[in-house]
């Protein structure tokens, strides 16, 4: 069986004016299926680029990536909304839902570009939504949710299409420690069912639940080990 | 696919909802534009049905021939100034053109008519009996007269509505009383059917006819006997009408003893020529009409461009979670141009009903006649829907080409 995630040797060169950056320079990454990753660095390491990378939202300059044995480096911007339609769920750091939508609309987008009848995706949607426990916070606005609660809902939005891979960049960057408790268990429970979690974060706190950790510098990696998870250190 | 595109509409009619005030304002161009179209057409449609109207009250098919300008030493005088046309050319005409179905002939003039201590001063017509059928004169109570009235020139007269309304006490029968021309008295042996205004605007039933002989010798006083004012010819059928004129010039000209370079001493209309020029007058309004709200879609059109690309600048983050989620481009492609559509048409429904409702106002209010065709109102839907389309495709490119990343990052 394939790996999950293969990168090799992955160059990433913007142009910036006539400034030529190397937001990644060579990186090599392997994830199998069923991971919690953590990936840390500081800011300008090259993490986002990598996440965005990873989540087909962006394509290498050179080198190899594999998602699920599919070659993603060659694949065209409609196939790539395709991948991250079947196989992608995104979590982000400012929630990023649909204003003036309802919790059950939000949580249902990703269902509306795959055809299928309304019925279904509001069935679907509706599972997500017990799944991240807002059962009742079906009909709210995003405004009249808390950040946590808001949060929730992403994370039902990115459950819904079962995705194989879950990317959470910087998940609890908005919340309060109590909320980021919350996030973070649901998480680990979604990885305990199964699904690639890989986590982007700067927090040691919140990295300490993924079971790998894999530190970013300059566009390489830094180091990358196995972890013991320690959930209950979270939020001092 | 179907699901997709029905909640689009919905979430695009949600969208607009939220933002009512300025969707309104974004219509207002599409419907004004739309109730100009409409309400316009409507006015020119119904001009053009009452030129149409008037122009059949001429009768069918009919030609009309004037005697033309005398000039005498150079100096010219008016059309139909001429003596030269007469009533053996009418029946020359009949005589040697086939393709005429009939020729009659006709000389007015305007005088004082009395009935007891009633008067009136109508236009009196010497006809002869064929005029009558001609220009498709029909009778409310009597009869026409007869070819044996013109021989004999007979004292009878046929009156026009007006003029039966004002020489007569209402309920009085004019039929069989005895009226005066120039003290001359006549008996009225029938009332004609009224016609209302012609192309002109002149009233067509403030007529007397009387037999064309006894006009000329006990009424007029002509100084050239048999002399007309005008010789009126018919076809049975339209599309005969030109070559009708063509031979009726020929003949006259022959009459005349014309020769090669010498101009025509008489003018040929047809009912057709008549019609065109109304209805030329009122096409060339309806086209200024069309133009201006046109001009207006336009600006409609741009209106909702506008709004689109304020839409897609505010909503970036949104279009980028959309494609984080799989939104291909063509389902952004087809958010925003749902979005605009829906603007455009009904914004076009709104000017629909509104121009309807003008339309309407307007023959109450102004009692001008309109006619609501169903074409113009398909064609303004369309319409409609074709700007919405044309002016949502650039926003909506737009937003499609934009970076996920970048949309994403958007502040």
């Amino acid at each position: 069986m394939t790996s999950l995630i293969e990168c090799q040797d992955i160059w990433k060169i913007y142009r910036v004016g006539d400034v030529e950056v190397q937001a990644l320079r060579g990186l090599s990454l392997t994830i199998e299926q069923g991971e919690f990753v953590a990936i840390m660095g500081s800011s300008g390491s090259g993490k986002s680029t990598l996440m965005n990378i990873l989540g087909c939202l962006d394509q290498p300059t050179k080198g190899r990536y594999q998602l699920n044995g599919i070659e993603v480096g060659q694949l065209r911007p409609d196939q790539l909304a395709e991948i991250r339609n079947q196989r992608i769920g995104f979590v982000f750091q400012s929630f990023n839902l649909i204003p003036r939508t309802s919790a059950l609309e939000n949580a249902q987008l990703p269902l509306f570009y795959r055809g299928l009848s309304l019925k279904e995706q509001r069935a679907q949607a509706a599972e997500a939504i017990r799944r991240v426990g807002l059962t009742g916070w079906e009909h709210h606005f995003p405004t009249q949710l808390s950040g946590g609660q808001q949060q929730r809902v992403a994370i039902a939005r990115a459950l819904v299409t079962s995705p194989s891979l879950l990317l959470a960049d910087e998940p609890t960057g908005n919340l309060d420690t109590q909320s980021s408790q919350e996030i973070m268990a649901i998480l680990e429970g979604l990885n305990r069912e199964g699904i690639t979690v890989i986590l982007v974060t700067h927090e040691v706190d919140v990295a300490a639940y993924a079971s790998r950790e894999i530190i970013i510098k300059d566009g390489q990696v830094l180091s990358d080990r196995a972890t013991e998870p320690r959930p209950q250190s979270v939020g001092v | 696919m179907a699901a997709f595109v029905w909640l689009t509409v919905i979430t695009a009619l949600r969208i607009l909802g939220r933002n009512r005030l300025r969707a309104g304002l974004t219509m207002l161009g599409i419907v004004i534009g739309v109730a100009a179209v409409i309400a316009m057409v409507s006015i020119g449609e119904g001009a053009k049905r009452a030129v149409q109207k008037q122009i059949a009250t001429m009768g069918t098919n009919v030609i009309i021939i004037w005697p033309g300008a005398t000039t005498v030493s150079g100096v010219r005088g008016s059309q139909g100034g001429a003596v030269t046309l007469t009533v053996s050319d009418a029946l020359d005409l009949k005589k040697k053109i086939p393709l005429l179905s009939d020729t009659g002939w006709a000389k007015r003039d305007v005088m004082q008519i009395v009935n007891g201590n009633r008067n009136w001063n109508g236009t009196i017509n010497g006809v002869s009996p064929s005029y009558l059928t001609i220009r498709d004169w029909s009778f409310s109570s009597g009869g026409p007269f007869t070819q044996a009235d013109l021989d004999s020139a007979a004292r009878v007269a046929l009156i026009g509505q007006t003029v039966a309304e004002n020489l007569f006490e209402p309920g009085e029968e004019p039929v069989g009383a005895i009226i005066r021309i120039k003290n001359v008295p006549f008996r009225v042996i029938g009332v004609l059917s009224p016609k209302g205004q012609s192309a002109q605007g002149s009233d067509q039933d403030d007529v007397i006819f009387i037999p064309f002989t006894t006009a000329e010798r006990k009424v007029f006083g002509t100084p050239f006997l048999g002399s007309v004012g005008a010789v009126f010819a018919s076809t049975d059928r339209t599309d005969d009408l030109p070559e009708a004129v063509e031979q009726i010039r020929e003949v006259i000209r022959a009459r005349h003893r014309l020769q090669g370079e010498q101009a025509d001493d008489f003018t040929i209309r047809t009912q057709v020529d008549i019609g065109k020029v109304q209805e030329g007058t009122s096409q060339t309004l309806t086209m200024m009409l069309f133009a201006i709200a046109s001009v207006s879609l336009l600006v409609g059109g741009i209106g909702i461009m506008n709004i689109l690309l304020v839409s897609v600048t505010e909503r970036t983050r949104e279009i980028g979670v959309r494609m984080a989620v799989g939104a291909k481009r063509r389902h952004i492609v087809m958010q925003f141009l749902i979005e605009a559509v829906t603007l455009s048409v009904f914004g076009g429904a709104l000017g629909i009903i509104l121009g309807v409702m003008g339309a309407k106002l307007t023959t109450v209010i102004a009692g001008w006649p309109t006619i609501i065709s169903s074409n113009v109102i398909i064609i303004a839907f369309f319409f409609s829907l074709v700007v919405g389309l044309f002016f949502g495709l650039y926003p909506a490119n737009k937003a499609a080409r934009l970076n996920p990343i970048d949309a994403l990052r958007y502040e």
